[in-house]
């Protein structure tokens, strides 16, 4: 294999350049941390210019895949990358294309956030591929990531399935030196043939369905026989069994305490049973460190408990949260100091046992940027708040959520994307008034108008403030599905005209917003405020590139 | 060679730019690099933080472990705190004086500096000034990226041949701005007075 210039690569950019050099013909992807850098890697590279490689954003999860999967159909290489929590929206189509599987390349990347520096759960998708019965790549480090994002390809094309690549946020967002390899053409216009294949009627369904239960076998054998699954030699009693970055964290602990501990590294499922179990035979004390929910330590350990395994579940690593080698030199060392009567000095290096930071330090918590046109909102929303008993805002996902901390402490509520507005119309269905919730551009595009159809035929008494900065602002200013089209979307979803409300959120507009917002607050039906300010960063870098 | 750097602030302040600068240099010397940055809400003006590795021997984690860290590079003197527990003992403290004081429960700047000279050998930096000097605010980070170049293992000659080539698209202006602030910072020694 021809090797390339190395470049210094975040393991988000790392996928997408492997993407691209196995020749895709697209990416379709909402943007969400830490999944972001993948699709915008490949918006700035010069593959998104010639040859083409489409790459706009997508509305949500679930259209990027379904894109996905019918440049798929159509014989072509395609890349769809999420965040985990947007895979609960694409699962539908994402379950469904392991019953029609693929006829080009199809690989999901999707990023878990263990720890969830920026989410609201830390869902492990692995549950996800094993539901569907597809192959799971976990790379360990970045130049894995490129060499599986390249390969994906080739096995989803070999296997005729779609095949995910699971990344987490420490990968995502870390940089190493990565050496690509040379570039593979993309594949020419291919339709499908076997059009029955596709079509998930009950008589074919059952078909394909069958079909992907027997390549469960071909699958299992190819992990069996897979590179990226392999032995590090050690002698010794205690073993670890490490998946994917874990792998990292366990080697840094073996390799800086001089440690003589084997270590099977798993970084391609199905897992591989008998590379696991001549591994796991020959050994009485094995550690289990996975990045995300104790999986495979959970079927390691069988339903009445091989107490030969430890892991998250017996509390020798944490249940939740990520991994660190911190963890892992106490779950290693901490067993050592245990079983080890040979005397040596071993003891770990951590300098304050609390890991706590100095007691002078206060918490910095994100919050609203100055000069943003949240702030201003959330400034008038809760003046005419304080006329109510009740102060409900229902809120969403998005920079606005900030709105929930102080000095604003507006927003009630954050759940999943477009919720604001359906939990608003369930809590005025009930009879809370006023029903008021607040939704950002781009998350409003993403789920919010499905729930505003919704309402309208109900006739529910909510007020939907959409904040319109433009951009998707909370990944970095991506842009917006529905920009400049927001009262024509309310209007054709039938809100009336006369209760779809414009206002500019700044300081001078004060009063003039209040009562508008007071206004629709009163109406006893839908309305809906477009709340419209450009984020204060878009604005800023428009400034700066038209100084220069 | 191995160094396991901590480079601390507050979202804004222009840390990942240290963080590249450094990376460009060591990977031009063949040096193997991990760099373990903040993306997401955190940038909204909350702690950031970047965990930079280099070393001529693979680097496992991209995570410095606890108590291994040669250097803490801040921009800001509280920030330089949170990470305490990540020094070694023989690790030290380069931070720059200026406190982003705006958040509830911000400590006193003596108390502050006290805690630091306590903790560790430590070089405090009048940043601010010495940006002004430079003739722009925004190097701010470069006149610490500077402070701290005794310690980072890379000759400055190599630092400087990467903030060139950083720097480049923007235009020469801004490259000898961003020279100057490194060398501002690099002329400051590091202090003799540790109270440890």
């Amino acid at each position: 294999m021809q090797m390339m210039e190395k470049k210094l690569l975040l393991g988000a950019e790392a996928v997408a350049q492997g993407a691209l050099d196995a020749g895709i013909s697209g990416v379709y992807a909402y943007p969400g941390t830490p999944s972001t850098e993948i699709t915008e890697y490949i918006q700035q590279s010069r593959h998104a210019v010639l040859p083409t490689v489409r790459s706009a954003w997508a509305a949500n999860e679930k259209t990027a895949y379904e894109a996905a999967l019918g440049m798929s159909y159509a014989g072509k290489r395609c890349l769809v990358c999420m965040k985990h929590v947007g895979l609960n929206v694409a699962a539908d189509a994402f379950m469904n294309s392991a019953i029609t599987g693929v006829q080009g390349g199809l690989v999901l990347v999707v990023a878990d956030d263990p720890s969830m520096h920026s989410s609201q759960n830390e869902q492990d998708s692995r549950f996800y591929g094993r539901f569907a019965m597809i192959p799971i790549l976990e790379p360990a480090n970045q130049q894995e990531a490129y060499e599986m994002a390249r390969y994906s390809f080739d096995l989803s094309e070999e296997v005729a399935l779609p095949v995910m690549l699971r990344i987490t946020t420490r990968l995502s967002h870390s940089r190493a030196v990565v050496t690509p390899t040379a570039p593979r053409q993309q594949n020419g216009l291919n339709p499908t043939t076997d059009k029955s294949r596709w079509i998930l009627l009950p008589a074919n369904a059952r078909k394909n369905y069958r079909g992907l239960l027997d390549k469960q076998e071909q699958l299992r054998q190819i992990a069996e026989q897979s590179s990226f699954n392999s032995v590090t030699e050690g002698r010794g009693e205690q073993a670890v069994i490490a998946f994917g970055i874990a792998c990292n964290y366990a080697m840094e602990v073996i390799t800086s305490h001089g440690l003589d501990i084997p270590l099977l590294k798993i970084s391609q499922y199905p897992l591989p049973e008998k590379l696991l179990k001549r591994f796991a035979e020959q050994y009485n004390e094995i550690l289990i460190a996975e990045e995300g929910y104790p999986i495979q330590e959970e079927r390691l350990r069988g339903f009445f408990g091989d107490n030969r395994f430890q892991g998250r579940l017996d509390g020798t690593l944490p249940p939740a949260g990520e991994l660190s080698p911190a963890l892992l030199e106490k779950a290693l060392l901490g067993s050592m100091q245990q079983s080890n009567d040979t005397g040596h000095d071993i003891k770990p290096t951590t300098v304050n046992p609390q890991t706590g930071a100095h007691p002078l330090v206060a918490p910095r918590p994100p919050m609203l940027c100055k000069g943003c046109s949240h702030r201003d909102l959330f400034e008038a929303i809760n003046r005419v708040m304080t006329d109510y008993p009740a102060q409900h805002v229902f809120g969403d996902i998005g920079c606005y959520t900030l709105g929930a901390l102080p000095p604003y402490s507006t927003i009630s509520s954050c759940v999943d994307m477009g919720a604001s507005i359906t939990m608003a119309k369930g809590a005025a269905d009930a009879g809370l008034r006023p029903a008021l919730c607040v939704i950002g551009d781009s998350t409003f595009t993403h789920s919010g108008i499905t729930g505003l159809l919704d309402a309208v035929n109900d006739r529910s008494s909510l007020t939907v403030v959409i904040s319109d900065n433009g951009t998707t602002a909370m990944t970095g200013g991506q842009d917006s599905a529905g920009t400049g089209r927001f009262f024509d979307i309310c209007k054709g979803v039938g809100v009336e005209e006369a209760h779809i409300r414009t206002l500019v959120p700044l300081k001078k507009n004060l009063d003039h917003n209040m009562a508008i917002i007071r206004e629709e607050l009163e109406y006893e039906g839908v309305s809906v405020i477009i709340a419209q300010r450009e984020c204060i960063h878009i604005r800023k870098s428009k400034i700066l590139t038209t100084d220069n | 060679m191995h160094k396991d750097i901590i480079i601390a602030g507050v979202g804004g302040q222009g840390i990942l730019t240290i963080a590249a600068i450094i990376d460009l240099a060591a990977m031009q010397l063949g040096l193997q690099v991990k760099q373990a940055e903040v993306h997401g809400m955190s940038q909204r003006g909350g702690a950031v933080e970047s965990h930079l590795r280099i070393s001529s021997n693979v680097i496992w984690s991209d995570l410095i472990p606890l108590g291994r860290a040669d250097l803490i590079l801040s921009l800001e003197p509280m920030e330089a705190l949170r990470h305490l527990p990540f020094l070694s003992p023989e690790g030290l403290i380069v931070t720059a004086t200026e406190p982003q004081g705006d958040i509830v429960g911000y400590p006193s700047v003596e108390a502050l500096h006290d805690a630091i000279a306590t903790a560790a050998p430590h070089l405090l930096v009048d940043a601010s000034t010495l940006a002004a000097a430079a003739g722009s605010s925004k190097s701010f980070n470069l006149v610490m990226l500077g402070a701290a170049s005794p310690c980072l293992g890379i000759d400055n000659h190599e630092l400087e041949k990467a903030i060139t080539t950083y720097f480049d698209p923007k235009g020469e202006n801004i490259v000898a701005t961003n020279l100057k602030a490194f060398r501002l910072g690099a002329a400051q020694q590091r202090s003799k007075t540790t109270t440890r």
